[in-house]
């Protein structure tokens, strides 16, 4: 089973045997890696309910809730990383479920897709209309990404909050990018933050 | 091979007390009614308890003995299904206070060599709970590898591991609850005053007459009514006629929502007993978990090593999803391995008993990890 590569690029980056909690999971994917390859014990929190019940299906511990409204139910400090892996940009209030993460977890994983990919940029520029790329597969209508965010916007958005980025990845196409210029380059992102 | 007399299909053991209860009373002893499925030898890791609803029994997966009709949960329980009896040990036992069996009202008080009647003291979820845990010390049980159960079982699986968290390493709670609500109170309140309102109930005495059936058929009706979806009952029903083409402008049963609630409340007292209908309901009614641990649900599963799975239904307005959502937090709070999932069904409360692929999936996956 190969996994996405932003969840690849978390899970060989999460320190073994620790407490991990992955806000929007899916089917589990991540969590079964991190559980078998690196003893984490992890939990997962998911909207759909067909993915809540793969997961549990398959032995993990899945809540089926939204992280915009039952992230508050967590303890504070109840795990060493909350991961957000492409969930961010479909969130009603990304600023505060980002509070949320850090409250409950020490450090944060956090994944999106780069609204300033110079692709997105062209076909906005070029075209005058809103991008569907490979990424960004929907229409404007139908897309659940209602907050897309750039690189920059993020980074901007961290330090104002006294945020400190411990690592941060950058993905064009499936390979790993360089930094510089990735607000042009990447195509998503990948970033650990502690409060 | 030498056969171990205590395990197997229609088991009874009468276990010496006292057992006291939550209310300060306590019974001299206990007999308890139950069923064994699988291998005995399975009891030292692979222990499942299941524990039945207000109105059910140890019949779990074999023929009911007075209605004849496959054991409750036979669709879920048995070899190579979501609860698989080819590897684990599966126990089910009646409830205190119930009637097939186990001790209760109908039971003979052996002070005075009558049955209790009213004279049997009231108990508690928590109080089931007690003498299911006398029985697997009976049966030389330690640990279960899991307790399962619907609506009134999934309350017991709650109250065994707030009770006995060392006992239990998971609990698997469906359509359920771990307090009644106000609205759940007053639909049992109606339906004890439905029995007590019938002449033959006489305070509880009827053991050598005729018992209260008429109060018992309307209790179950109402209580049936809750059972089910609205959506549900308009689709099997909707305003048809029963076996007539125009309304009577009479009170007969009209209408087939009509005959279909008698047949359900005049069935259920060829089975069930009405001083038992009183007692387990208002043990139901007495139940709430947080109130026992200091006013806080998450401080009743603090620290606690036990795993936790929770199903609700989307039609279910018995116990709705709100109830689980709530015993969800107070885990969450106390840091408990947990999952939950709302599943869709049309069927209303009555859906963990009925064919749901998902809940298999769900079941079957959580007792087989670890």
């Amino acid at each position: 089973m190969t996994l996405r590569p932003d969840l690849a690029i978390i899970a060989a980056n999460v320190a073994p045997g620790t407490r991990v909690l992955d806000v929007g999971c899916g089917d589990g994917a991540l969590m079964a890696a991190l559980s078998g390859l690196r003893q984490v014990d992890a939990r997962g929190l998911e909207l759909d309910s067909a993915n809540v019940a793969a997961a549990v299906a398959r032995g993990l511990s899945v809540i089926q809730g939204d992280a915009d409204t039952d992230l508050a139910d967590y303890p504070a400090d109840a795990f060493d990383y909350a991961i957000l892996s492409q969930t961010l940009q479909t969130t009603r209030r990304p600023d505060q479920v980002l509070d949320q993460l850090l409250r409950i977890g020490c450090k944060a994983f956090v994944s999106f897709p780069n609204f300033a990919h110079w692709r997105v940029r062209l076909s906005l520029l070029w075209g005058g209309r809103m991008p569907v790329t490979r990424l960004l597969p929907l229409e404007w209508y139908e897309t659940p990404n209602i907050h897309h965010t750039t690189i920059d916007d993020f980074r901007a958005f961290v330090r104002e909050r006294g945020l400190t980025v411990e690592g941060a990845w950058f993905l064009s196409g499936d390979r790993l990018t360089s930094a510089a210029a990735a607000n042009f380059r990447a195509e998503h992102a990948v970033f650990l933050l502690r409060r | 091979m030498t056969v171990d007399a205590r395990f197997g299909l229609d088991r009874h053991v009468r276990l010496p007390g006292p057992l006291p209860l939550d209310g300060g009373a306590s019974l001299p002893e206990i007999e308890i009614a139950y069923e064994t499925y699988g291998a005995p030898g399975a009891a030292a890791s692979n222990a499942v308890l299941v524990c039945h609803a207000l109105t059910g029994d140890q019949h779990l997966a074999s023929p009911h003995p007075r209605t004849g009709k496959p054991g409750w949960w036979q669709r879920v329980v048995g070899p190579g299904k979501p609860i698989d009896t080819d590897r684990n040990l599966v126990i089910c036992a009646n409830v205190l206070g119930s009637c097939m069996g186990s001790s209760g009202p109908a039971s003979v008080d052996p002070a005075s060599g009558r049955p209790y009647a009213m004279r049997f003291p009231v108990i508690t979820i928590r109080d089931m709970v007690r003498a299911q845990a006398a029985l697997l010390d009976h049966l030389g049980i330690a640990r279960l590898k899991a307790v399962v159960g619907g609506s009134m079982g999934g309350m017991q699986a709650l109250e065994w591991a707030a009770t006995y968290p060392d006992r239990v390493e998971a609990a698997l709670v469906i359509a359920s609850s771990a307090r009644h609500s106000a609205q759940n109170i007053a639909f049992h309140e109606v339906g004890r005053q439905a029995i007590m309102a019938d002449p033959n109930w006489r305070n509880g005495d009827y053991y050598d007459g005729t018992p209260p059936a008429a109060g018992l058929a309307v209790a179950r009706m109402a209580a049936h009514i809750t059972y089910l979806s609205e959506a549900g009952l308009t689709e099997k029903f909707g305003r048809r006629l029963q076996a007539r083409d125009a309304k009577s402008f009479g009170f007969d049963a009209d209408f087939q929502v009509e005959s279909y609630l008698r047949h359900q409340g005049l069935s259920f007292t060829d089975r069930f007993d009405a001083n038992s209908y009183l007692y387990i309901t208002r043990a139901m009614d007495y139940l709430d978990i947080a109130e026992e641990h200091g006013g806080s649900l998450a401080n009743a599963f603090m620290g606690m090593a036990t795993r936790f799975c929770l199903i609700s239904f989307d039609s279910d307005w018995l116990y709705p999803t709100a109830e689980s959502r709530a015993i969800v937090q107070a885990l969450n709070a106390a840091g408990a391995r947990t999952s939950f999932v709302e599943l869709s069904s049309p069927f209303g409360h009555d859906a963990f008993l009925l064919e749901n692929t998902e809940m298999d999936r769900v079941i079957a996956g959580f007792l087989a990890s670890r």
